[in-house]
């Protein structure tokens, strides 16, 4: 079997989705081996992690193995999204792909919040109470939803019984269907998007080389040195572990996992209803529909589609990287908690308006750009893709490193 | 006959797809089900009950005393009146504290801040911490932690006088 030359250079694809397949199978391996010590209960959960550190041959290097991987797989698999979309690969064959793929990175986010909370020290138990508080904040159903994930009105017995079966069979199971249906996917589009006009007139745009061993060394080169740096890690840093949960008090700051940072961001600078369901469920719809836009041609292959894309992306990302941070600043030290209009609902005051304004300047800068560069649809979409993209991972950036105690707006050398 | 033989096919591969639908409806029935909060009272799942909190003089009027068992805060008001305070934050349900010194309830994760009546002082909490019934029988008061009250702010019909 012979691929093509173009297909497999490292930097066409960075071998982010065959990274993500090694993240899984490591965390199979090791999620598995702690299976046989981990004990799912309030009362035996921390202590269960404890022994398996202490007296297990190599614990604590398997449980940081199992979480760096985890870490890893989120970032990687965000990363390869990122890859197949500004190398647009999700079109005509691919469109089903997509959504696998969009299924596969809910699962993931899936697993890795179900595990968190399971070694049930304070900074798992605070952090699944701040998300799953944000989920009982959804108008109408969220108490509900909210009671049914923690199997109760609070975060015991039931809650850690249900996200241990959700994390060691209903999600890995899932995750497994969905990956092979990808795998299967991806073979019957052909293999990956071949690159375009930026290999056209290099020797290698009609080449192609076989697949065992050029294709075959280069995935195994990736693999061992992606399980070379998951080891390190591991062993410089471990898991952390921190006191067992105590349900009297909440460490200050209280953040949820890193991965739902921007989420909790948003929920600083937005009413419940805006941030925990009308902006999520935009950008989820944005997500699915985006291999169903209405697109004039079917470009793909190279990075940004064509040079003009490239140049547009670099404006939506400084764009982000000015406006966000200033957005954030402005709304916490000049707008206030009372929100742009006091004195109304919060839901108008810290929803609607500041809500509409987003919109508006988002509206308008899609317009602009497309005007001033005379852009196809395809590199308009993109442009507004990494706008969206790069505010949100400022979003996440501000959660992660500016938020101190009481989550008040602090420089990370300040925490 | 080559007719009735394609009726009775199709009649049987249309049952078959039905019968299908029904199995993955029932397995989905279950599956919820299962997901469902437990609503018997194993002794795992409820709270302690009614917790017996101690003589009226025990507690002085504007102080306020804390019960882990029962996840509240006892506060009596400055007029003598009792009122239990959950102790989760209306915003994101983190535990507070309470801060003698500024006399208010102080949330470590968003700082929402409370005062004694668990009214709320400062956003972005969204409305008073909720509180359980207190009952007060021949001088001894009790809280009923088996059920939580949630109101939109506070009232002086909430508090129990002695």
């Amino acid at each position: 079997m012979r691929v093509p030359a173009s297909a497999i250079r490292f930097t066409h694809t960075f071998g982010l989705g065959g990274m993500a397949l090694v993240l899984v199978l490591l965390l199979a391996f090791t999620g598995i081996l702690m299976m046989f010590t981990y004990e799912p209960s309030p009362e035996r959960a921390w202590q269960s992690i404890v022994s398996f550190q202490q007296e297990v041959l190599f614990g604590r290097l398997i449980r940081g193995v199992h979480h760096w991987s985890a870490n890893l797989l989120i970032a990687v698999a965000v990363l390869h999204l990122l890859r197949v979309f500004l190398t647009g690969g999700f079109h005509g064959r691919r469109r089903s792909n997509w959504l696998i793929g969009l299924g596969s990175l809910f699962c993931i986010l899936l697993s890795g919040f179900t595990g968190y909370l399971l070694p049930w020290d304070q900074t798992a138990y605070w952090a699944v109470t701040i998300c799953t508080e944000m989920l009982g904040q959804v108008p109408g159903i969220g108490l509900g939803l909210q009671h049914a994930v923690i199997g109760g009105t609070e975060i015991g017995t039931a809650t850690i019984i249900n996200f241990y079966a959700l994390h060691v069979a209903v999600t890995p199971l899932t995750l497994f269907g969905l990956l092979i249906w990808h795998f299967w996917q991806i073979r019957m589009a052909g293999g990956v998007v071949l690159p375009g006009a930026s290999v056209e007139d290099s020797p290698d745009a009609y080449r192609t080389v076989p697949l065992a061993p050029d294709l075959l060394l280069r995935e195994g080169v990736v693999t061992l040195v992606l399980i070379a740096i998951v080891l390190v890690i591991a062993i410089a840093f471990g898991a952390p572990l921190g006191d067992p949960a105590n349900a009297g008090i909440s460490p200050n700051p209280t953040k949820a996992p890193w991965y739902f940072l921007g989420l909790q961001e948003l929920l600083i600078h937005f009413d419940a209803t805006f941030a925990v369901m009308i902006i999520p469920l935009l950008v989820v719809a944005a997500l699915v529909a985006i291999p169903y836009l209405p697109y004039g041609a079917e470009l793909s292959g190279d990075w940004f589609l064509t040079p003009k894309g490239r140049r547009m992306a670099v404006v939506a990302t400084v764009t982000a990287l000015l406006f966000v941070p200033l957005w954030v600043f402005i709304d916490e030290r000049v707008i206030g908690p009372g929100g742009w209009l006091p004195g109304a609902a919060a839901v108008i005051s810290n929803g609607l308006i500041p809500f509409a304004i987003l919109s508006a300047a988002v509206t308008g800068f899609y317009m602009s750009v497309r005007k001033y560069f005379v852009a196809t649809i395809n590199e308009a979409v993109q442009t507004l893709f990494v706008l969206l993209f790069v505010s949100f991972a400022v979003l996440t950036a501000t959660g992660v490193w500016f938020r101190g105690a009481g989550m008040s707006l602090v420089w990370p050398w300040q925490m | 006959m080559a007719d009735v033989d394609r009726r009775r096919r199709s009649f049987l591969a249309r049952m078959m797809r039905v019968l299908g639908g029904v199995a993955i409806v029932e397995a989905g029935w279950i599956a919820v089900s299962a997901l469902l909060p437990r609503r018997h009272k194993s002794p795992l799942m409820s709270g302690p009950g009614v917790i017996v909190a101690g003589p009226v003089e025990r507690f002085e009027p504007g102080s306020v005393t804390a019960f882990a068992d029962g996840k509240f805060y006892l506060a009596r008001l400055e007029d003598g009146s009792f009122l239990a305070v959950h102790r989760k934050c209306t915003h994101l349900g983190c535990s507070v504290p309470w801060n003698a010194d500024e006399q208010r309830f102080a949330c470590p994760c968003h700082a929402s801040a409370f005062d004694i009546r668990g009214d709320v002082v400062n956003a972005p909490a969204p409305r008073p911490l909720d509180i359980f019934p207190v009952a007060i029988e021949n001088g001894i008061v009790k809280v009923d932690t088996g059920q939580l009250i949630r109101r939109k702010a506070f009232e002086s019909s909430q508090v129990v006088r002695v």
